[in-house]
């Protein structure tokens, strides 16, 4: 520890330089933050699919719908515990650029399907018990200033009103939050038996459904059973897991997740490499300094740990700016308005990114830290 | 006065030559901060050209004299429908082209079916459009480059390039089973890289049944007698009693719908472009921090010879910037070779379904680039050119 003011003496001693290559070390952490947040919002939340949940949709396309008598005969279907069915009401608020998902579901099931919906109590009981109630996740409510009491009107694109009209209004009577970190809580849910009677066709029939089943381990032999169940009807299904499911989504945005991501990783040595490159050069312009040190009495082991605790100074102090610019950037959440909800920056990256930096420090410090030690006194004093 | 402008001037110069050529002494590190820089600009300019060439795609699509009616209310093909009914009254309506066989209108079905995606082998969702027998007199961009056109009225397919590039089961002769139906496909389509190659086509009158949409369609497209027609066009449809329709210019509508992609792509790339260049700006200050240092005692000698203090900042920017420059061409070079043409296919969320694109490089995408790396280098550049200029001249020539 008394050797600390000397390690500050050195990191002083051109303080533009150090400023400046700690800067670049935080710019480079400030990417890695972004990049693991890009990580978790191209993968659409793959992570928290929950392994107990199939998705059951129309062989076909996801546009096609399923009956709705189907979740009589999927309830009583073994291994399936609960059912719950969800259909795309594709509405728009104000103007399309306002895109959130609008989906009609029977209340007390999707409560039970999906646990990680937190609403208060009172808000709770409304949403159970109230037809017309509507019920708005936190990010959504947050990005258009949706509070409980107001009425959201919804332009319908799909499914008119009887009579032909496209307005729908829903009565905000919840807002539910996610009880962990990247919940998805961009959509609307309102009440099934509402829509099904006012809309203008298609009644009975609904877009997809999740199941819960009470063992994973069992989920191929259940999604078989389903889809064999349906096979020859004239709306065959295709079971997937909901991480399958979201995982197959993922793919479709395809290679620009994957570019992205790989152009800011490339960037994020690239800028390594720089600051590394510079603090080698700090250390190398003092070859005399160490063997000054070194004649002093100073041993090999102690002038390598010097030279390792200045770059790991630099490097963890450049990585520690950049994680926290990082966390703070990514606190407001999906930067593009509803296409990326799951945007968020996972504590184990924010670990990683702190053994980086630590790495960042010993690699970069490692090898003049050695010629430091390996310097014979009389070779570095006469150098200069 | 001219003459201290011209001396000052020949200063600059003579101060700037001697600087640049002695740049090949410090080549470790200019090479870095080219390299940072030839990064950044590769970066930048391989996004936007991503979102460029979505865009491309998107906007070459349509002709102006080309209107698509829909249901009012639908905000893309897919949530529209349209009645027998409906298909008549456009069809007679004014402003249509006629053709031999009457007016130049073609109902279609727009549906989505699953194919898996090449790349990854996860089902995607691929548009399947269903069109009338004009479809191919209102889009004369389109040809069959392999096999043949499918016959009405039978299970056939053909598939836009883009299409056949990026999704398994698609080669001219498989067979597709969806639902109960199962297709042969039989030809391939160019449709001149715009978003129709990233289409399946079938003929309409197939579709019907097969999707139990009875007699009715999702959209007409309807060539008009010229670009100006639109407008009565759309009066006379959107004023009939009768009807509930939107009219939209069939370019308009698909510069709409590429909004929320490319939006989405030019955010995340300005943002990383932005993060990028301020690390690249700090590594260009630190080189040229080192140059100004390594330099210190010829500065000082110059100043001891009453050059100016001006000579020198110019000639500190000027290698900056000439390091700047070369990094930003590297760097527009790499991202041209790299990612020009290069096809990919994403998931367009206003249709819901998958559209095939290349990258674009554009001359001004380059350009642009190189202006970000001079700016990149000057700014790198200004500070030490400001110290270079500050060297106090007598302790400056002692140091080492």
């Amino acid at each position: 520890m008394k050797y600390m003011p000397l390690v500050w003496r050195n990191l002083t001693r051109r303080k533009t330089r150090t400023i400046f290559t700690i800067l670049s070390i935080a710019v480079a952490f400030v990417l890695f933050g972004v990049l693991a947040a890009l990580n978790v919002a191209f993968s659409q939340g793959v992570e928290l699919a929950g392994n107990d949940r199939l998705i059951i949709q129309h062989k076909v396309s996801l546009i096609q719908l399923l009956p709705e008598s189907y979740q009589a005969r999927l309830e009583t279907t073994p291994g399936v515990v609960d059912v719950l069915h969800q259909t795309w009401f594709g509405g728009i608020y104000q103007k399309p650029s306002n895109f959130f998902m609008q989906c009609p579901v029977v209340p007390d099931r999707l409560l039970k399907l999906y646990p990680e919906y937190v609403l208060p109590a009172d808000q709770k009981k409304a949403f159970l018990s109230d037809r017309t109630c509507a019920i708005v996740g936190r990010q959504t409510a947050n990005r258009f200033g949706f509070k409980v009491g107001d009425r959201v009107p919804i332009q319908a694109t799909i499914w008119r009103k009887k009579g032909g009209a496209t307005n729908w209004e829903f009565n905000v009577c919840g807002i539910y939050d996610g009880d962990k970190k990247g919940v998805d809580t961009t959509s609307l849910f309102f009440n099934y038996e509402y829509f099904d009677e006012a809309r203008q066709f298609g009644q009975g029939l609904v877009g997809w459904y999740v199941i819960r089943i009470n063992d994973p381990a069992q989920a191929p032999e259940i999604a078989e059973r389903i889809d064999a169940m349906f096979a020859n009807s004239f709306a065959e299904t295709k079971t997937t897991t909901e991480k399958a499911f979201l995982q197959a989504f993922a793919n479709q945005i395809g290679d620009i997740g994957l570019i992205i991501r790989g152009i800011v990783t490339a960037v994020f040595f690239t800028i390594l490499l720089v600051a590394a490159n510079t603090m080698a050069q700090a250390v190398r312009e003092r070859t005399s300094e160490l063997a000054v040190l070194k004649t002093l009495g100073f041993s090999d082991g102690l002038v390598l740990t010097l030279v390792l605790l200045e770059s790991c100074a630099i490097a963890i102090i450049g990585g520690a700016i950049g994680l926290g610019l990082a966390w703070l950037l990514t606190q407001g959440g999906d930067p593009t308005n509803g296409m990326l909800p799951a945007f968020y920056l996972p504590t184990a990256d924010l670990g990683r990114g702190a053994l980086f930096a630590l790495g960042l420090g010993i690699v970069s410090g490692i090898m003049p830290a050695m010629q430091a030690m390996r310097l014979r006194i009389v070779d570095a004093l006469r150098r200069t | 006065m001219m003459r201290t402008i011209v001396g000052w001037l020949s200063q600059v110069v003579v101060v700037t030559l001697l600087n640049l050529r002695t740049i090949g002494q410090r080549l470790g590190s200019s090479a870095v901060s080219v390299v940072g820089i030839a990064g950044v600009v590769v970066v930048f300019v391989a996004v936007l050209s991503m979102a460029e060439g979505f865009r491309k795609t998107m906007a070459t699509t349509g002709s102006p004299d080309t209107a698509i009616v829909m249901r009012s209310g639908a905000d893309s093909e897919m949530v529209s429908i349209l009645t027998l009914d409906d298909m008549r009254i456009v069809g007679d309506a004014v402003g249509v082209r006629r053709g031999e066989k009457g007016p130049l209108v073609s109902g279609e079905l727009f549906v989505i079916v699953d194919l898996a995606k090449r790349s990854s082998n996860t089902t995607a969702n691929v548009p399947l459009r269903g069109v009338g027998s004009n479809a191919f007199a209102i889009r004369p961009n389109i040809k069959i480059v392999q096999g043949r056109m499918f016959e009405s009225g039978r299970n056939e397919l053909i598939v836009g390039k883009g299409a056949a590039g990026q999704f398994a089961g698609t080669e001219v002769g498989h067979t597709v089973r969806w639902g109960q139906n199962q297709w042969t496909v039989v030809g391939v389509f160019d449709a001149g890289g715009t978003i129709s190659d990233s289409e399946i086509w079938c003929d309409a009158g197939v579709l019907q049944p097969a999707y139990r949409r009875g007699s009715s369609y999702q959209t007409a497209y309807v060539k008009l007698e010229s670009a100006e027609a639109f407008a009565k066009f759309k009066d006379a449809l959107t004023t009939d009693p009768r009807l509930n329709l939107k009219v939209v210019r069939e370019t308009d509508y698909f510069a709409e719908q590429s909004q929320m992609v490319s939006t989405m792509i030019t955010t995340l790339g300005s943002i990383i472009a932005l993060l990028m260049g301020i690390g690249a700006i700090f590594g260009a200050v630190n080189t040229m921090y080192s140059a100004v240092s390594a330099r210190t005692r010829e500065i000082a000698t110059l100043r001891a010879l009453g050059f100016g203090g001006g000579p020198v900042v110019v000639s500190v920017l000027a290698e900056s910037l000439l390091l700047a420059l070369i990094g930003g061409a590297i760097g527009g070079a790499v991202a041209y070779v790299g990612f020009n043409g290069f096809q990919t296919s994403t998931i367009n969320w206003q249709t819901f379904s998958q559209v095939a694109f290349a990258f674009a490089v554009t001359p001004g995408l380059i350009v642009a680039g190189i202006v970000y790396a001079l700016v990149m280098g000057l700014l790198g550049g200004l500070l030490p050119a400001v110290r270079a200029a500050r060297l106090p001249i007598v302790s400056a020539l002692r140091e080492l």
